[in-house]
């Protein structure tokens, strides 16, 4: 059994000598390809695209700009060039750049945000999936337990583990990976319940695979196009729970600043200086916006029976928003 | 049919019997069933829907949800699957047993190319290199008939036919030449012309490595055609077994009489198609003494009290679960 020659060799004329040298047409080159010729998905991967340059670049480049204050420049409208490049968004209370402070506090919104969603994801659907597949008593306990830390109020938790612990990035990181770890846990293992019971894991399992091989090879690959539409939702979701954390002087600690600070902070003067609230909250918006664009793009660019959608015309395509409300409705 | 059978037992089921757990309590789907396969022969489970025969063919690919439970024996060279740890059965899968399926399209996952599917055999017991498992793959594709399997082997399932698509799977079963293959309908979901290519490919792969193969089946030509020998399977047990030209030729007993009565054969038109009175026992219903009482025309008290163990018939081939099988071709 240990010979890797099959005896259908002798059943082959033809030499399979050239077989390996075959082309395999799969590959980046051409999702890249695919990508550009969707214009409102390629727009999505630039903005999303600048929004990592800025979270990059912004607290090396602007991060004087975004401190300098003056009292005299105070709340200053936005719109008008009076102030040069960097009042063009307004400034604040202190006579900050709204601008500047947008690009630095990108840098620590993703730093909070994008940890948490992976950090959520990777846990949540690894024991969802593990959970889901195996059934049973692992089922059972996973899922209280992802009952438990749901039916408590998420804040609250924040709220103790915060007053306890330094407010920090790794701390506002692990509070919510843990408030959301059951999203995705939920999500993956409804998914991997019902992949168990299809043909294919049966077929996977007739020639003895091991379960991780089969949840790695079967369940993941078709989980995951559901699994990052929850996710670039809950994206949204982190930012602005950060926020509220903020917003109770347990988030993020200025002058240390986020997006969901510059919405809370700008509150105080949501009617004489909408500005401060709106332009961050746009950048929430936008960058939400794009992500689900993209997983969305991903998710059809993923299924090999749906992608030869992406060349028809948009107009003709079946609405993606509808499956992302779907998925949003199943979150709790 | 074409090379005679040999003796060499490759599978070998006693007193298999399957539980469905229920909230409304345990069924018994399957009951005491007992056969063996022998390697190079046809063994054909038939039976109609619901009778176990799937069932059967699941617990002995080792398939069963949690909420089943097998006991029994499943002796597959000389290894107690049912006793095994799970480690020991699934080096067995692949290399021992394999089974093909009926719905071929929910048997492939849509997101791999089929060359990298066909290749997850050779990776997992194998330990061929990613090149060389598609290589393998390929070369498999080419012997189960797909035109251009190197090109194909880079398609996805959806993009294949429904007889493709059963030799994909057929291929994916026998890539590590198993002594036993379990075919579970393979051919009822496609049309006439497809079956008979499926069936002889399987044909063909059955000599070529000298697999004991098991078809399950509803499908009487079928088994007329294809199998050496048949265990007639009703309400969960097996009740009767034989080779088929015999079992065919002089049913003994009551059920598999009334079963191939039911085929029409060309006989006067205005004569009324012969069934069996009444309908197969819910499982929960399962009648006590011999399972096929209520509709059997020679039942009498001892059948109702007793349950008719599988007999041997006077050659010893043929075995009959009937107190009286004698009276059955007069019946």
């Amino acid at each position: 059994m240990s010979t890797p020659d099959m005896t259908t060799t002798e059943h082959t004329p033809a030499s399979p000598a050239p077989t390996a040298a075959a082309p395999r047409r799969r590959g980046s080159p051409r999702l890249t390809r695919l990508l550009l010729a969707d214009r409102v998905a390629t727009a999505a991967a630039i903005v999303l695209l600048l929004a990592a340059l800025c979270a990059l670049l912004g607290p090396l480049l602007l991060g004087e700009v975004a401190q300098r204050q003056d009292l005299a420049l105070a709340r200053r409208p936005p719109f008008s060039l009076d102030l040069g490049l960097f009042g063009l968004l307004g400034t604040d209370a202190l006579g900050r750049s709204v601008l500047a402070r947008l690009v630095v506090a990108s840098a620590t919104t993703f730093s909070v945000a994008l940890p948490t969603v992976l950090l959520s994801m990777l846990i949540g659907s690894t024991i969802g999936m593990w959970a889901g597949y195996h059934r049973g008593l692992r089922e059972t306990v996973a899922m209280r337990v992802a009952d438990v830390i749901m039916s408590f109020p998420s804040l609250l938790l924040a709220v103790v583990v915060l007053y306890v612990f330094d407010p920090s990035v790794a701390t506002i990181v692990l509070v919510l990976t843990i408030t959301r770890i059951p999203v995705y846990l939920r999500t993956a293992r409804a998914e991997a319940a019902q992949l168990r019971s299809r043909g294919f894991v049966d077929a996977a399992r007739t020639f003895g695979t091991a379960g991780g091989a089969i949840i790695r090879r079967h369940v993941l690959p078709i989980t995951l196009p559901t699994l990052l539409t929850v996710a670039t939702l809950d994206f949204c979701y982190i930012t602005l729970a950060e926020s509220s954390l903020s917003f109770l002087g347990i988030g993020i600690q200025p002058p240390d600043v986020s997006w969901g600070l510059m919405v809370s902070e700008g509150r105080t003067y949501l009617r004489t200086a909408w500005w401060l609230s709106f332009f961050p909250g746009l950048a929430i918006v936008v960058t939400t916006v794009a992500a689900t664009v993209l997983s969305a793009w991903v998710r059809l660019a993923g299924d090999p029976a749906q992608r030869w959608r992406l060349t028809a015309p948009r107009s003709r395509r079946p609405s993606m928003a509808s499956t992302a409300v779907i998925d949003q409705e199943a979150r709790p | 049919m074409t090379a005679p059978p040999d003796t060499e037992t490759a599978l070998e089921v006693s007193d298999l019997c399957v539980d469905i757990h229920t909230p409304d309590g345990t069924l018994r789907a399957v009951d005491a069933v007992s056969f063996t396969a022998s390697r190079g022969e046809t063994l054909a489970l038939l039976g109609e829907s619901g009778c176990g025969k799937s069932m059967t063919a699941r617990a002995v690919a080792g398939l069963l949800d949690p909420v089943a439970e097998a006991a029994g024996t499943v002796r597959l060279a000389g290894v107690d699957l049912l006793a095994a740890d799970e480690r020991t059965r699934r080096a067995k899968a692949g290399p021992e047993i394999a089974i093909v399926f009926q719905d071929a399209l929910t048997a492939l996952n849509p997101v791999y190319p089929v060359g990298t599917q066909l290749a997850e055999p050779f990776r997992i017991h194998r330990g061929l290199s990613r090149r060389a498992a598609r290589q393998a793959a390929v070369e498999l594709m080419e012997r189960v008939g797909i035109p251009e399997p190197q090109v194909r082997a880079d398609n996805y399932p959806h993009q294949f036919s429904g007889g493709m698509r059963q030799r994909l799977l057929i291929a994916m079963a026998v890539a590590l030449q198993p002594r036993v293959l379990i075919a579970d309908e393979p051919t009822t979901a496609l049309d006439v012309t497809v079956q008979a290519q499926i069936m002889q490919l399987l044909r063909d792969l059955r000599s070529e490595h000298r697999m004991a193969l098991v078809l399950i089946t509803h499908d009487l030509p079928l088994v007329a055609e294809e199998a050496d020998r048949v265990a007639v399977m009703y309400a969960g047990s097996v009740v009767e077994t034989g080779p088929v030209d015999e079992v065919f030729a002089d049913p003994r007993h009551p059920y598999s009489k009334g079963l191939l009565d039911s085929v029409p054969d060309g006989g006067p038109r205005d004569e009324p198609l012969r069934s069996i009175p009444g309908v197969p026992p819910e499982l929960h219903a399962i009648p006590t003494g011999c399972v096929f009482h209520d509709r059997c025309s020679l039942a009498r008290d001892r059948c109702r009290a007793e349950r008719p163990p599988l007999a041997e018939l006077g050659s010893g081939t043929r075995r009959t679960a009937c107190f009286y099988p004698d009276e059955v071709p007069n019946a």
